[in-house]
């Protein structure tokens, strides 16, 4: 299916956003996840299903004052 | 020198550290080191395809420090909203640094829409520490909104040109029963000093010491101005004249002549 990562076209398998998360090899710590614009907390990721044109936020932490 | 309380959280040190502009991660953990820091800022960027990850966050002690993520980059209330929420995600803290700067040649924070975030986020339980104008009535209703410290700017991000907005931060402190951290323009320690011995409560330093010659040392100048600025400050400074004429320290009664 197709979805949207940060506003950027993207083919996928995955069937949850933890399968998705996966794949992009995120930082384990200081990552934050939206679908749609809707925070989706790490602890449910596995529970959570993708589905075709979902729009994902996906942020992390970097250095900044 | 007095401990600093925001939001029940006691602060042994009043320097609060950006992370940003360090040449290296080693460098910026260095800093935090001899800065003595307990508060350090942070931000967020959208994830990119390909994008090599840094390990940036091992590098700061987020078990000891207080983390304050930022929400630089959003352009109004309803996206700093947002992000406030994945910062709480990301980075296990409701504190957050609210700063809403749409305009990218000035970064000066928009006053309205970080009134109605800072309202909203406060409502929604966020530590909010909003980045703002030094506007003394602004301020005041910040803290009437639920900020839990407001940060006034001493001059535009990144400048080191000190306090150019002094007056307005004197009157916002003398007005403020929250405390007020000089944030934005300090570029040198006595430009530190000098906000503490007006009152502030607290400086947030990036630039200064993140591209100084050696920032470890630069950290540690900074901490010796902040306490020696804040020491001065509880001690009672005396009040300046504003005649140029001396007022003599030594009795002029003449011995040596007469």
């Amino acid at each position: 299916m197709q979805v949207y990562l940060n506003n950027e076209a993207l083919q996928t398998e995955a069937a949850t956003i933890l399968q998705l998360t996966e794949q992009l090899a995120l930082p384990a710590m200081g990552v934050a996840l939206a679908v749609d614009g809707k925070l989706v907390p790490k602890t449910t990721w596995a529970d959570t299903p993708l589905h075709e044109g979902a729009r994902i936020t996906v942020i992390k932490a970097v250095c900044g004052g | 020198m007095q401990n600093l309380i925001i939001a029940g959280r006691e602060f042994h040190s009043r320097l609060f550290m950006g992370t940003g502009k360090f040449r290296c991660n080693q460098e910026m953990q260095q800093a935090i080191e001899a800065s003595g820091t307990e508060m350090v800022t942070l931000a967020m960027k959208r994830v990119e395809m390909g994008d090599a990850n840094d390990d940036m966050l091992a590098h700061i002690p987020h078990q000891s420090l207080q983390l304050l993520p930022n929400t630089s980059g959003v352009r109004d209330a309803e996206e700093a909203i947002f992000a406030a929420q994945l910062a709480r995600e990301a980075f296990g803290t409701n504190w957050l640094k609210l700063e809403i700067h749409p305009d990218p040649r000035y970064l000066l924070p928009d006053s309205v829409e970080t009134l109605k975030a800072t309202e909203a986020l406060a409502k929604m339980g966020f530590v909010v520490l909003p980045y703002c104008q030094a506007d003394p009535t602004l301020c005041k209703r910040l803290e009437e909104a639920g900020a839990a410290a407001v940060m006034p700017l001493g001059a535009p991000i990144g400048t080191n040109r000190g306090l150019r907005t002094r007056d307005f931060l004197s009157i916002i402190i003398e007005q403020a029963t929250v405390p007020i951290v000089v944030d934005a323009g300090i570029g040198a320690p006595s430009h530190a000093a000098e906000a503490m011995e007006m009152g502030a409560s607290a400086c947030l330093v990036n630039t200064a010491i993140a591209v100084a010659g050696n920032p470890a040392a630069m950290a540690a100048a900074f901490k010796k101005a902040v306490e020696c600025g804040r020491e001065a400050y509880e001690a009672g400074l005396p009040a300046q004249i504003h005649s140029l004429e001396a007022q003599a320290s030594s009795p002029l009664t003449s011995f040596l002549n007469d």
